[in-house]
């Protein structure tokens, strides 16, 4: 064989092994892109949707909840409601660490089942500190132990939050009656809001949410407990689709002490308004200037 | 001769700069393969990425971010460092430096791309991309850093590729390229170089609930570690190009990017003890981050092996650096390039953007250590990177030298 003709038969050889490495490794990628709709790929922000693009887009949420799951659910939008203000205080005192709220939350939320995932983590700490340095979210004991507190924490719905501010897609927002939601199909998934939460209330879908069908909550919302999609951020939204229907946020339903308490701030004779105006109320990481929503509270 | 520019010559340019791109010796196909195939390991990694989740890492909601953010923040050091280049060039008109400053511009180019990388692989949902399009998307601007880190990557990349390309394609053509359409561009990618990096540096100190991070002294010891990396890495590559004989140039590029370097290492080293002060004198909990990081914390020392080899690399450089012989010998000043690279890469990766997670703002001791995935696709945008600097420096000096002309 002369050179030139060696030469061109290294190059063929070359040239398709080449491009069989390109087809093999590019692989993984072109199934992921051939398994994204168009429609959802292409769909506006929230706040822009019509009320019939926004109805369409809930029936095939359904759609595909029904698809993938194998469940029949409701995925309503239930707006903020006017001259309502939530927020929520929690009786320190009273608390005694059961975790119930943590498990209310997990159920209520459709929450990952292989994480165990919850918007909502107890401390328990030594008496006489509030130093988060010496609590521990890993207690395994009965409770409540000699010599420890229990101080639940969840998302503080803060008014100047610093994860509203860091998006940069503006896919999280805080609504009219002071809840911050999320947009599960704006958002990229930077997971800059989850860096920016001093709170620890965001959780990321690290992978598509494992939930066995009789165990998934039918009773949905848009911006709240609807099954999140892969690879986007979600966060404890007080329960809205319950709590905008006048419900109690599953946390408080399930607590044995009567540790939690949740309304209208703006409704003068609520609970909380007589809570806040009466007790000796501790904001969480108040020097940080978030302006909480959630406030912890000492009954004598 | 000048030959006449029209779009036609534009488009036989570009075609002779591809042709150009994919020829040359065994050595240099056998680098591209190389190169290609680990570009090809990350892609599938990253596939895989996506198809299963980001469980395939070792991130967690306690650790949101890791290896590839690590290595974000150092690429935009790296793009940024490559200004010291220019300021010589333009601003102090050293005419060695003139001579090889395109060597800078591509540099930043490159970077940029691997940060660009990074920045993608990091995102749960890259098919919503075009959120973050300012005018398509909804742009949450001016309040978002990261809105002002888009504008100030891609601004710096067009720059750069602006002065490059406009600067290739006039030697192309053999003529004198006209001030105007150069020079305010230069003296722009100047301060914008300064400014990718303490937006950069924005990002993560302006988070009131992560105290290591949130600390004024971020951005500049941002700057400072970026005029390491950057010089010591420009270095290398001068030495490369020299090596490979495809250009000749004096001493005084390498002399005025050591003596930055000699400047740098040490602001950097005083900069790293007067945070640590802080830190340890004070006590309490903003001390809780840099205690783990250094010493490891209640069993939990992950980090320490990254930031000691760091630190050992860093006051090597220094010293190599003030050596005599790292000035007459170029083994011993190449040795104090790769001691300064890699330190500050991992005082500036791993060192700095994990421990902004641990311990957690619930004070939770989650530890991260990068799956094989993250190394693989980490590994794969460098080598993409590298792609992208060879063709450029390779195409950009047969431009440059004439080789290559209308």
């Amino acid at each position: 064989m002369s050179a030139p003709t060696r030469r061109v038969a290294l190059k063929v050889v070359g040239a398709t092994l080449g491009a069989g490495a390109f087809a093999y490794a590019g692989q993984p990628v072109a199934q992921w892109a051939a398994d994204l709709s168009l429609d959802e790929v292409l769909r506006k922000h929230y706040k822009e949707l019509s009320p019939e693009e926004l109805a369409q887009i809930l029936r095939r949420l359904e759609a595909e909840t029904k698809e993938t799951y194998g469940v029949e659910v409701r995925i309503e939008d239930t707006p903020a409601q006017e001259g309502v203000s939530f927020g929520y205080a929690l009786n320190l005192r009273a608390c005694i660490g059961c975790r119930k709220c943590a498990e209310a939350c997990h159920q209520e939320n459709n929450h990952d089942r292989r994480t165990n995932n919850s918007y909502i983590r107890v401390l328990e700490m030594e008496q006489g500190s509030f130093d988060m340095e010496r609590g521990t979210v890993d207690y395994d004991h009965a409770v409540p132990a000699p010599g420890k507190f229990y101080m639940p924490v969840q998302c503080h719905q803060c008014d100047d939050a610093p994860c509203v501010k860091v998006c940069p897609v503006e896919a999280t927002w805080k609504e009219k009656d002071g809840i911050v939601v999320v947009d599960y199909d704006w958002c990229i998934g930077c997971r800059y809001c989850e860096a920016a939460c001093p709170y620890h209330a965001r959780r990321f879908n690290w992978q598509r949410p494992e939930i066995p069908a009789d165990e998934i909550n039918p009773d949905q919302g848009y911006l709240s407990n609807r099954i999140r999609p892969q690879g986007v951020v979600e966060k404890c939204t007080f329960c809205l689709h319950r709590t905008r229907r006048g419900l109690l946020p599953a946390c408080l339903e399930a607590c044995p002490t009567g540790a939690r308490v949740f309304g209208n701030m703006l409704d003068p004779d609520s609970e909380i308004r007589w809570v806040l105006e009466h007790k000796r109320v501790y904001v969480l990481k108040e020097e940080l200037g978030t302006r909480p929503r959630f406030f912890y509270f000492f009954d004598e | 001769m000048t030959a006449s520019a029209t779009p036609l010559s534009y488009l036989r340019f570009l075609r002779r700069v591809v042709v150009l791109a994919f020829s040359g010796t065994w050595r240099f196909y056998a680098w591209m393969t190389v190169l290609t195939a680990i570009a090809l390991v990350g892609l599938n990694a990253w596939g895989h990425q996506l198809q299963h989740g980001m469980r395939v890492t070792d991130l967690s909601d306690h650790v949101s971010w890791g290896l590839y953010i690590a290595n974000f923040t150092f690429g935009v050091g790296l793009a940024a460092g490559a200004v010291m280049m220019v300021i010589p060039a333009y601003l102090y008109d050293d005419h060695d430096m003139h001579d090889v400053v395109i060597i800078g511009e591509l540099l930043a180019i490159s970077a940029i791309v691997v940060c660009l990388g990074f920045i993608v692989v990091d995102m749960g949902r890259p098919d919503r991309m075009w959120h973050i399009v300012p005018g398509i998307g909804r742009f949450h601007w001016p309040v978002s850093m990261l809105t002002w880190d888009v504008l100030v990557l891609n601004g710096y990349l067009l720059l750069n590729l602006h002065i490059a390309g406009y600067l290739m394609y006039q030697r192309y053509l053999g003529r004198a390229p006209r001030k105007r359409w150069y020079l305010p561009f230069v003296f722009l990618s100047i301060f914008w170089a300064i400014s990718i990096h303490t937006v950069t540096a924005f990002l993560y100190q302006g988070l009131g609930g992560r105290p290591f991070w949130n600390s004024a002294l971020l951005a500049p010891r941002f700057l400072a570690t970026a005029f390491i990396s950057g010089p010591a890495f420009v270095i290398v590559l001068l030495e490369v190009v020299r090596w490979s004989g495809r250009l000749t140039f004096g001493d005084g590029p390498i002399r005025t990017l050591s003596q930055i370097m000699r400047v740098t290492v040490l602001l950097n080293l005083f900069m790293l003890g007067s945070e640590l002060f802080t830190a340890l004198y004070t006590g309490g909990a903003h001390s809780a981050a840099v205690k783990y990081l250094f010493f490891g914390s209640h069993g939990k020392h992950a980090l320490v092996p990254y930031i000691w080899t760091a630190v050992v690399l860093n006051v090597a450089s220094a010293v190599l650096l003030y050596l005599p012989r790292s000035r007459t010998d170029k083994r011993w000043l190449l040795a104090a390039c790769g001691c300064a690279f890699l330190g500050v890469y991992l005082e500036k990766g791993m060192g700095l953007i994990v421990p902004g997670f641990v311990p957690s703002t619930l004070h939770e001791l989650v530890e991260y250590t990068p799956t094989v995935t993250e190394w693989k696709v980490t590994a794969g945008i460098w080598a993409l990177g590298l792609l992208v600097l060879t063709v450029a420096i390779k195409v950009g000096l047969a431009v440059w030298t004439g080789r290559v002309r209308a």
